[in-house]
């Protein structure tokens, strides 16, 4: 699995990524728009509303805002388009450093890096925000869509995530996470939620990334996840090749598959509709099966191993069928035959070692409940004893917390 | 004693100087001064580019790459007032401080007014007093000034008869083309920043969001310049004018390496090198914070340095490599993807150049490639 993915992603950075590109005409219209909203922003002040009318403009630079309590406000996401499909300066469409922020109705396209970046900020609301690459899925495509990192109290709501080379919808080190009723579809990630702490994930329709909903904690960064609840989701088909190039998170992320845990504590998954992801519907996986894990590059103390997970009440159907990566179509077709199918969940098998031979606290297990069936893959053991023993996983959680945002946002 | 010692040699560089009459340098404390020439900082005339008196030019150890432009550094402070020694971090500099730094390119032997010199000589550039104008293209003069709520940035672009600067807010691109001695020519876009860039790299820390000078550091100051009248340590000679209070002994503060000093060592250079090209956000509180990922001066040689470290979003930006740096394998260190590239979204820095710099590229590889240690993966 991992050879094809080294080579599909190099081969595409070979393309899409020399030098240069030649910035696309500009014309007084637009040049004299981008002045002016850049100094919209940069005169912004608290309690500043700044309105986007309605059309499709060209910017050549990356926008900034670091004013605390600006809103920013399109006509409509299809009314208001801010494209960067000439954009020389970079790397992100919008860049914003502040707190009380909102943004609303309104799509950015076609950014070279990042198309909106939020970094360090709370009480952050984004509604009604499409970030597409209209280009089709590309691994030259940039990387995040709609990209909040260490904030609190962040909304991201009735948005679309089109294209992204890696996370359409990705909140990372942050902390009371609301991720609903948003589309995220063509990307390689759907949505993510990395390192973040309390994230409610509900209402969305994730379909045809490669990967749908995944819930990561990464090693060596600012703080570590735990406790997220995804539910009341349609994540469908997510089959598309994993066009993410090696090296990020989401490149370890099998085309197929509909919500991966990995490493990540504290993950409850339910009531939702999960369908027709040919590697498996779900995974529950450790750092250590993404091949990315060398003793060097973790920090101490950081816990590869997902623990506390809880999986019930979901409506499971199809996929599994037709498993990305050579060591899952091989222990596919040995365990289940050519026309078989993996259950519903897939679990990588690896488990924190402190506890072998030992009773795992109770809190720490991996529950399942209404589902086809696990496979275990034996990845510690080099998938050569795999299991489909349900019984290590028939157990409840304690049901997390409900995530309140406090404040409320207001639009 | 110290003082007594160098109020002459102050005097003589006001006698030497070419002040010609120029009002007194001004601090303006609100507002958004149009032309460069409000400030009487720095002013072009009789086609020199010259200093006011008491504006001070000064040089650093190890510098930031703009696209090989050439930096003519000065600071000034109201009467009266001097910064505060510190041991890291940018020196304390009273309110009223102002610090210019003038981007100018040597012209390119072919006289062409877009064609400018690649080098990293820079020598002959500033005589004494003064920058000869018709040696170089003027290209913007970026100020820093302490004001009451924090530094303020300002970016003033000259015009092409090199006769005044005038506020730029929003940035620019100029086209120009790089002509080195033997006649190679690469053309490249010089990006003026637009504010909200200034901001990016001279934002210091994401809680305060305060921002600051990248350069005039202790560490970065450390070091001798020629005055026109005999080269001397900058830092004592700040102290000497009065601009300086608390400087110790000369041994006890601390010394970035020169990047280009051959008697350092690669470690040291490349340490140097990295933290004043990568550090102002590659830093445990800086706009780079999230990723995890330092390269500041004291940063440790673990995780924390990117030794076989995971990238947090790079995305395509990897390259298809797995870790920011692999000890011994510049190749499949995904910071020398980054220092090579020249796309936005794919370049390091992300913001501040068009080009590669092609001797700090070397300088990094052949830092990485003495890197011991490996990245191994565990399963």
């Amino acid at each position: 699995m991992r050879k094809t993915l080294i080579a599909v992603a190099f081969a595409a950075v070979l393309a899409g990524c020399n030098g240069q590109q030649a910035a696309a005409p500009q014309n007084q219209a637009d040049a004299s728009f981008e002045s002016k909203l850049q100094e919209q922003l940069l005169d912004a002040k608290p309690g500043s509303v700044i309105e986007i009318p309605a059309g499709h403009y060209h910017l050549k630079r990356g926008l900034s805002l670091r004013t605390d309590g600006v809103t920013i406000r399109g006509a409509g996401m299809d009314q208001t388009v801010l494209s960067f499909k000439g954009q020389l300066v970079g790397p992100e469409g919008l860049l914003v450093n502040a707190n009380d922020f909102t943004i609303a109705n309104l799509t950015i396209e076609d950014t070279k890096g990042d198309a909106l970046k939020i970094n360090h900020g709370r009480n952050i609301t984004i509604h009604g925000v499409r970030t597409q690459w209209t280009d089709g899925s590309k691994t030259s495509n940039g990387p995040y869509g709609i990209y909040p990192v260490k904030t609190q109290n962040t909304l991201i709501e009735d948005s679309e995530a089109i294209g992204a080379s890696d996370s359409g919808i990705y909140v990372g080190q942050s902390t009371n996470v609301i991720v609903r009723n948003n589309k995220a579809h063509g990307n390689v990630a759907g949505i993510e939620i990395e390192n973040t702490v309390d994230a409610d994930v509900y209402g969305n329709t994730v379909t045809d990334n490669s990967g749908g909903i995944l819930v990561f904690n990464m090693p060596s960064l600012l703080m570590d996840g735990h406790g997220t609840r995804v539910f009341k989701n349609h994540v469908y088909a997510n089959n598309h090749d994993n066009f993410a190039a090696n090296g990020s998170a989401v490149a370890s992320v099998p085309a197929g598959s509909g919500v991966v845990v990995n490493s990540n504590p504290k993950v409850e998954i339910f009531d939702n509709d999960i369908a027709d992801n040919q590697t498996a519907n779900i995974i529950v996986s450790s750092f250590y099966s993404t091949n990315y894990a060398s003793k060097t590059g973790m920090a101490a103390g950081y816990d590869p191993y997902p623990k506390g997970i809880f999986v019930y009440g979901n409506r499971l159907k199809g996929g599994g069928d037709s498993p990305s990566g050579l060591e899952f179509k091989a222990l596919k077709t040995a365990m289940f035959g050519i026309n078989g199918r993996f259950p519903d969940v897939v679990w990588d098998g690896y488990s924190d070692p402190k506890f072998k031979d030992k009773q795992l606290p109770p809190e720490d297990r991996i529950c399942l409940q209404d589902v086809s069936g696990v496979l275990d893959a034996d990845g510690p053991g080099g998938y050569k004893h795999p299991s489909t023993d349900i019984k290590p996983f028939q157990c409840t959680l304690p049901k997390l917390p409900a995530v309140v945002l406090n404040p409320e946002p207001k639009l | 004693m110290k003082l007594a010692k160098f109020v002459p040699l102050f005097a003589l560089l006001v006698l030497a100087g070419c002040q010609h009459n120029l009002p007194p340098a001004q601090f303006h404390a609100d507002g958004r001064p149009a032309k460069l020439a409000d400030w009487h900082m720095v002013e072009a005339r009789d086609g020199k580019l010259e200093l006011n008196a008491g504006v001070v030019p000064y040089s650093l150890n190890s510098h930031l790459f703009t696209d090989y432009v050439h930096k003519l550094r000065t600071i000034w402070m109201p009467k009266g007032t001097a910064a505060k020694y510190t041991a890291d971090g940018p020196l304390d500099y009273p309110l009223g401080t102002v610090i210019t730094k003038t981007f100018y390119y040597p012209r390119a032997v072919d006289g062409k007014f877009d064609d400018v010199a690649r080098t990293l000589d820079y020598s002959g550039d500033f005589a004494g007093q003064g920058l000869d104008l018709s040696s170089v293209r003027l290209i913007e003069t970026r100020l820093l000034v302490k004001r009451k709520d924090g530094w303020t940035p300002f970016t003033y672009r000259w015009n092409d008869a090199q006769t005044e600067a005038t506020l730029l807010r929003t940035g620019d691109v100029l086209p120009l083309t790089l002509v080195d001695a033997q006649g190679e020519r690469e053309a490249f876009n010089y990006i003026v920043p637009d504010e909200g860039q200034c901001v990016e790299c001279h934002e210091a820390n994401m809680h305060s969001r305060a921002i600051q000078p990248i350069g005039p550091w202790a560490r970065h100051m450390n070091r001798d310049y020629d005055y026109g009248h005999g080269r001397e340590n900058q830092l004592e000679h700040l102290a000497g004018i009065g601009y300086l209070t608390g400087l110790p002994k000369l041994s006890e503060v601390p010394r970035d390496a020169n990047w280009r000093d051959p008697g350092a060592s690669l470690d040291a250079r490349a340490r140097a090198w990295l933290d004043i090209n990568c550090a102002y956000c590659h830093n445990p509180n800086g706009v780079a914070s999230v990723t995890g990922f330092s390269l500041g001066h004291d940063t440790p040689e673990n995780h924390k340095l990117g030794l076989c470290k995971s990238p947090e979003a790079a995305g395509p930006a990897t390259g298809g490599r797995l870790f920011d740096i692999v000890p011994g394998k510049p190749d499949e260190s995904i910071l020398m993807y980054r220092l090579a590239s020249t796309r936005p979204g794919t370049m390091m820095p992300e913001i501040g150049r068009s080009t590669v710099d092609r001797e700090g590229e070397a300088l990094i590889r052949a830092w990485i490639l003495s890197l011991k240690g490996n990245c191994d993966i565990v399963r």
